[in-house]
């Protein structure tokens, strides 16, 4: 994971409350066995018909939204299913930054394991943002460190961020290298356990 | 004072724990499908590392699967990435079964028809749907691909300590009421997140009496309510039900094993974080109206007002896209598709209930319904006690077993504009082919509406009520 510290960008406001995966990245597009290629995808079944013509109207495709890079969205977003593949598409599209009152936890934890800075922010903040960010040109900067909002007009806004999650994004730090630091611990706890009675083993069915 | 199950399983795993940082607990089973695995092998191979236990490692296929024509698999991308585990599975020696092993089937069906889901443990496995397995007093949930791989290569997850919930559920269901009917019921009454960042402890009269299958129909639907997993403490059912099953010990290894899960039951002075009430008397069968599935409403009802209702842009959207007027009544409401399966309702008791229903009536002309097996096991057995011939002499399609139309990955798609009454757990836009809608029922629920083209109260269809 690339280490993140601040990103400054255009907001695209998506004013939906419980935004599910299956939106996010529809299930046709699961069957890639890579991570990369999905931001194409991203929002495809309000963006495109079955046809894969736009189908307009999806505000993200507006050319004023172009390059925006900081999702706000309403609460609960990213629930449904565990896809990663939802984190993937949003990165790869350009989303650094998502602004939400609330998240499903599965992709919350997603989401950070791929340096999206994900921020959870009060109903009434995020909704004076979606009606200034409305005409594609608010910019906000998002500094992780100071864990802070300001936009060009100078605002800031502390926000809340775990520091476990603030660590590793400003480290870019993988999670099992700092798993495999505690390998003797694993171990231990290992050697506690009981033998299972029958335990799984390769009997070759894949061949 | 007690602990809860959520409590005494979480201290049990614990590997390591820090101030102000996630626990790092341990995995004691890990199911891998071919959809959120291929990334996970992949990020192995390029950091040089192994799959630590390979032993408490299970794979299967499932979600692509085609569910007829099995030896031809026409989509070449879907193909990959069968192939593409059945080698990750080759090259990390973890066990596997594929397409036309006895064992496949959906993930959280073979987990407990093997008796790899066993009280106590914790399961995990790239799908939401994990929390399946909590059916059994275990602690299950979905994970992503990033922790797949974390798994595959640590056998623990760095995981914050989750908090614990209590929904307890007064009385028993009523006849004609399922565990279909509760889980929906409970997700309408308390909404789609009411249970983010908490573990569910389902209690009560009416979940003491279902079934493991009942049990495990509630459970899976844990993340519909927003909760990291859901769960029921072990009892005599669990105990029963896992006797003799493939993974599980014999004789006095079972015995003893068997008065461990027990132990684990939550203890009668245990406190929960939160604790929510519904009185099962009130829960009559259930059908989702909209596109998410806390927008559902009981069978006597209609869809909802907009002018009562707070959140108005996401109702009129939801109805918009159904194809569905507002209070507009359910009975009213005309479907072309029905599916029964998927991992919430494709167990044999979920065919049998269906197929009680089916016996000796036609699938409406004009409708398209298909059977699909949890499976290979289930589809066995079900054969054996003849529901195949029931459902298909009905004009049901019989399909071999995978997760098929719930989410419509393989060739089991509902068509633009198409309605289909179905088992499943997610009525999200576009979940089971674009442009579809779907409306989320029981299985008995489901069979009446292949018969009748429209929802109905199946306690008035088994009464002879006309409809």
């Amino acid at each position: 994971m690339e280490a993140i510290s601040e990103h400054r960008g255009k907001v695209f406001p998506l004013e939906r409350s419980n935004v599910d995966t299956d939106q996010i990245i529809p299930k046709q597009f699961l069957k890639r066995v890579e991570r990369t290629g999905f931001g194409q995808f991203v929002f495809h079944n309000w963006r495109f018909d079955d046809d894969g013509n736009r189908r307009g109207g999806f505000e993200l495709d507006d050319a004023k939204f172009e390059g925006a890079s900081v999702l706000l969205a309403g609460e609960n977003f990213g629930c449904g299913s565990s896809r990663e593949h939802a984190p993937w598409a949003l990165l790869d599209y350009g989303f650094r930054v998502i602004i939400a009152p609330s998240y499903a936890d599965i992709f919350y934890n997603n989401a950070f394991k791929n340096g999206i800075i994900l921020i959870k922010a009060d109903e009434g903040k995020i909704r004076d943002w979606m009606r200034k960010s409305e005409d594609g040109t608010y910019n906000i900067h998002v500094d992780l460190k100071q864990q802070e909002i300001t936009d060009d007009d100078g605002n800031a806004v502390p926000f809340d961020i775990p520091g476990y999650h603030k660590e590793k994004l400003l480290n870019g730090w993988d999670d099992i290298a700092l798993t495999l630091l505690l390998d003797e611990k694993i171990k231990e706890y290992e050697a506690k356990q009981p033998k299972a009675v029958t335990p799984l083993a390769n009997d070759g069915i894949f061949k | 004072m007690g602990k809860t199950i959520i409590e005494k399983i979480w201290e049990n795993h614990i590997v390591h724990s820090e101030a102000d940082k996630p626990d790092l607990i341990y995995i004691d089973q890990h199911l891998v499908h071919e959809v959120t695995s291929p990334q996970a092998f992949e990020g192995l191979r390029l950091n040089d590392r192994k799959v630590r236990r390979p032993d408490l490692t299970y794979a299967t296929m499932d979600h692509n699967v085609p569910t007829r024509g099995r030896d031809v698999i026409k989509d070449e991308i879907s193909k990959k990435q069968m192939e593409t585990l059945r080698k990750n599975c080759a090259d990390f020696g973890i066990r596997l079964a594929d397409m036309h092993h006895p064992d496949q089937g959906i993930v959280h069906v073979i987990g407990p028809q093997l008796g790899l889901t066993q009280p106590g443990k914790t399961i995990v496995c790239g799908d939401s749907h994990t929390s399946t397995h909590g059916a059994f007093g275990a602690l299950a949930f979905g994970i992503g691909t990033s922790e797949v791989e974390h798994v595959l290569a640590t056998q623990t997850l760095m995981q914050s300590e989750p908090k614990t919930m209590n929904v307890r559920v007064n009385g028993d269901l009523e006849a004609g009421v399922t565990a279909k009917d509760l889980i929906l019921a409970i997700i309408a009454k308390f909404g789609v997140k009411f249970g983010t960042g908490h573990v569910i402890e389902y209690t009560g009269e009416a979940i003491r009496n279902l079934s493991m299958e009942g049990r495990m129909t509630v459970c899976n639907m844990s993340i519909e309510g927003g909760a990291r997993a859901g769960l029921i403490s072990p009892d005599a059912t669990t105990v029963e039900f896992l006797r003799g099953r493939e993974y599980v010990p014999e004789g006095e290894a079972f015995d003893s094993l068997a008065g461990k899960w027990l132990e684990l039951a939550t203890d009668e002075d245990a406190e929960y974080d939160v604790t929510l009430e519904i009185d099962a008397g009130e829960v009559e069968p259930q059908v989702s109206w909209g596109t998410n599935p806390g927008m559902v409403v009981p069978i006597s009802a209609a869809t909802p007002k907009i002018s009562n209702v707070e959140n108005k842009d996401e109702v009129r959207r939801a109805l918009e896209y159904m194809g569905l007027g507002e209070d507009q009544p359910i009975t009213s409401i005309e479907i072309d598709h029905v599916f029964i399966g998927s991992c919430t309702n494709s167990r044999l008791p979920d065919l049998q209930n269906a197929a009680d229903i089916v016996k000796g009536h036609r699938v409406k002309e004009g409708v398209r319904a298909i059977v699909v097996p949890g499976s290979f096991s289930v589809k066995m057995q079900a054969e054996e006690l003849g529901l195949d011939r029931i459902f298909k002499d009905a004009g049901f399609e019989w399909r071999e077993s995978g997760c098929s139309m719930c989410l419509a990955m393989n060739d089991d798609i509902v068509p633009a504009g198409g309605r289909c009454a179905s088992t499943s757990n997610r009525n999200f836009e576009g979940r089971q082919g674009s442009g579809a809608r779907t409306h989320l029922v029981s299985p008995e629920m489901a069979a009446v509406a292949a018969i009748e083209g429209t929802f109905t109260d199946v306690r008035k269809f088994t009464a002879g009520v006309p409809s």
